[in-house]
């Protein structure tokens, strides 16, 4: 089976995921490593060193912003059975699940009258491609409260893999392999005017640990709001005293911060923060939930975290339900003290 | 401006969502229109407001679907088209991504067509790159902002510049309509149905539209689902944690997380 990993970069930063997707590749058999951009020499070195055989790179002044037009073409004409330059064209193309494979992957897979399969969780392969190659994918649907599995008929298969669902292979440093230049395809129906700046610290989809706080951060009684405030700006002047305590401990545990619906809906803490039915599903090693009392949506968020610690003063909450330790308890005392505990314990 | 907002019907989402007999099943929760497109009509109409134009709701799906299109009437869409046919029970993302396409045709002279990011059910998020993909247009992505180029309004052909919503921050991007565009939260809450509008899309006649209609054959389904799994259930062994003080319990709480090795 000949396999495609698509290696997704911001600006040379490689996604880490995109070494997960390397990583079952290798599980499968050789595994080329596809690099675009422009001045990505790093990028295709790294790939190498994080266990692909050969690099196919198109490196290319077009290609050093992110379209989802030009990327696809390339992808398109390196994947396709009647056009590749290569030997072969791949029976499968992994991608690590982001803003942008999620379009180039769908885009590319309409050039190749294909389809993609997003956000895998599992990946099983049975038979071989000369003769009856089959590809099972595990993944959720409903926002996690489902899972399905799926099997695609068409060739290639397009399947973007969930963030830290698959091991990360070990870097072999000084690693080598055969870097092959391949052309880009620079027609494109959008230009890109610039950048503007992230609101958010470490990324939720890649983060290990989670603190996550929801409406009762803004409960604190002892905290007077400066005078002038209305009683809604008082309430978010008290949520965004609550959300530093809760973005401590996540900076002494390098983790990311997360919130509840419930609290963006309120206006604490934007969108691109929440976690849960409508906003992300998260996969952490740790996710401490700070007053948030667990609606059915969050909790189908959280389920992949691998452990969840609750602080609530409400025993009754159902977060505690899915909780492996819980705390009955004021959070603005217990999550300051928390924060304290580990900088001792961790030497910080 | 000839704005089309697509939307789907899908069961609400405090529904207890659970696999019964290899189905779907959300018990007696009610369907509504996919949170996520709710941005997309409002997306739509602020579009209309700035450049004076017409919004049409589209969406694929069952008769039933018709309420999720007049919660869209509601909301301000100036009408709204079903496409519904026996044949779409199974199709796939890029299947619905053809019939859009070739809905989008059909109303003709499109200037703009608006997506939400994902719907709750599939969620794969595909569908609107997918159908700009066939039509040939340019994809505005994950947009939290949408400018339409006031100037070039009445000339053509018009511009859209978009703030996209990537993991990085902001990616600033601008393209000549006709163009697809799917929002995401920050283009602005929803607005709730107006009393008029209720009364309008009580009233309102939707027109069904066939495969035929749309003169295209049912896309056959490239990806098809073999196994459909509650998830495992999480064991409910919570221990909590107790002392003294807060001091005592985030000592002994912290020792807990620690020897769990997750750190």
């Amino acid at each position: 089976m000949k396999t495609f990993v698509y290696i997704d970069h911001f600006k040379g930063e490689a996604q880490p995921a995109s070494w997960e997707a390397l990583g079952l590749a290798k599980s499968f058999g050789a595994a080329t490593a596809l690099v675009f951009g422009s001045n990505v020499d790093e990028v295709a070195k790294a790939a190498l060193e994080y266990g692909a055989d050969e690099v196919l790179l198109a490196d290319d002044p077009a290609l050093l912003d992110y379209r989802a037009e030009t990327y696809a073409s390339t992808l398109s004409a390196l994947a396709s059975p009647a056009s590749s330059p290569l030997s072969a064209a791949p029976d499968l193309i992994l991608f690590p699940t982001t803003t942008r494979t999620r379009e180039l992957a769908a885009m590319s897979a309409v050039d190749l009258n294909s389809n993609v399969i997003t956000d895998a969780t599992a990946v099983e392969v049975s038979g071989d491609a000369s003769s009856s190659l089959s590809i099972l994918v595990t993944r959720p649907i409903y926002e996690a409260k489902l899972f399905e599995k799926v099997t695609a008929s068409s060739k290639p298969q397009f399947i973007t893999l969930r963030g830290r669902a698959f091991p990360k292979p070990e870097r072999q440093e000084g690693k080598t392999g055969t870097i092959t230049k391949v052309d880009a395809k620079t027609d494109a129906l959008t230009t890109v005017e610039g950048y503007s700046v992230a609101e958010v610290g470490v990324s939720l989809n890649d983060a290990g640990i989670i603190v996550s706080g929801g409406r009762g951060v803004s409960n604190n009684p002892s905290l007077q709001p400066p005078a002038g405030l209305d009683d809604k700006q008082a309430e978010i002047w008290k949520a965004q005293q609550g959300f530093t305590l809760v973005g401590q401990l996540a900076s002494v545990l390098g983790g990311a911060v997360g919130a509840s619906r419930a609290a963006v809906d309120a206006g604490y803490i934007p969108y691109s923060n929440q976690v849960g039915q409508t906003g992300k599903v998260v996969a952490p090693d740790l996710y401490i939930a700070c007053g948030i009392s667990g609606a059915i949506q969050h909790l189908a968020g959280i389920r992949s975290a691998k452990m969840v610690v609750a602080i609530n003063k409400d025993a009754d909450a159902p977060i505690f339900k899915v909780a492996r330790y819980g705390v009955v308890g004021d959070l603005f005392q217990i999550v300051p003290a928390l924060t304290e505990a580990f900088k001792k314990k961790l030497g910080k | 401006m000839k704005i089309v907002a697509c939307i789907k019907q899908v069961p609400d989402s405090e529904a207890k969502v659970k696999a019964e007999g290899g189905k779907v099943s959300w018990g007696d929760a009610p369907l509504v229109i996919n949170p996520f497109d709710e941005y997309a009509v409002e997306g739509a109409l602020q579009q209309k407001e700035a450049t004076n134009g017409t919004v049409t709701a589209l969406c694929i799906g069952p008769e039933s679907a018709k309420e999720a299109l007049k919660h869209a009437l509601a909301m301000g869409a100036d009408d709204a088209i079903l496409v519904s046919d026996p044949a779409l029970n199974n199709i796939d993302t890029v299947g619905a991504a053809r019939v859009i396409a070739a809905a989008i045709n059909k109303i003709g002279g499109v200037d703009m067509v608006v997506f939400g990011r994902q719907t709750l059910d599939n969620g794969s998020g595909v569908t609107p790159t997918q159908a700009a993909r066939v039509l040939g247009w340019p994809m505005l992505g994950l947009a939290g902002q949408i400018k339409v180029d006031a100037g070039s309004v009445g000339s053509s052909p018009l511009t859209a510049t978009v703030e996209r919503v990537i993991e990085e921050g902001r990616q600033i991007v601008k393209a000549k309509l006709p163009a697809v565009v799917s929002v995401v939260q920050s283009i602005g809450e929803p607005r709730y149905p107006s009393f008029m509008g209720i009364r309008k899309a009580s009233k309102a006649e939707i027109p069904i539209w066939s495969l035929n209609d749309l003169g295209v054959s049912a896309p056959a389904p490239l990806v098809t689902r073999t196994e459909l799994m509650n998830p495992p259930s999480r064991e409910s062994s919570v221990e909590i944690i107790t002392g003294e003080s807060p001091a005592e319990i985030v000592d002994k709480l912290a020792d807990k997380i620690l020897a769990e090795k997750v750190l």
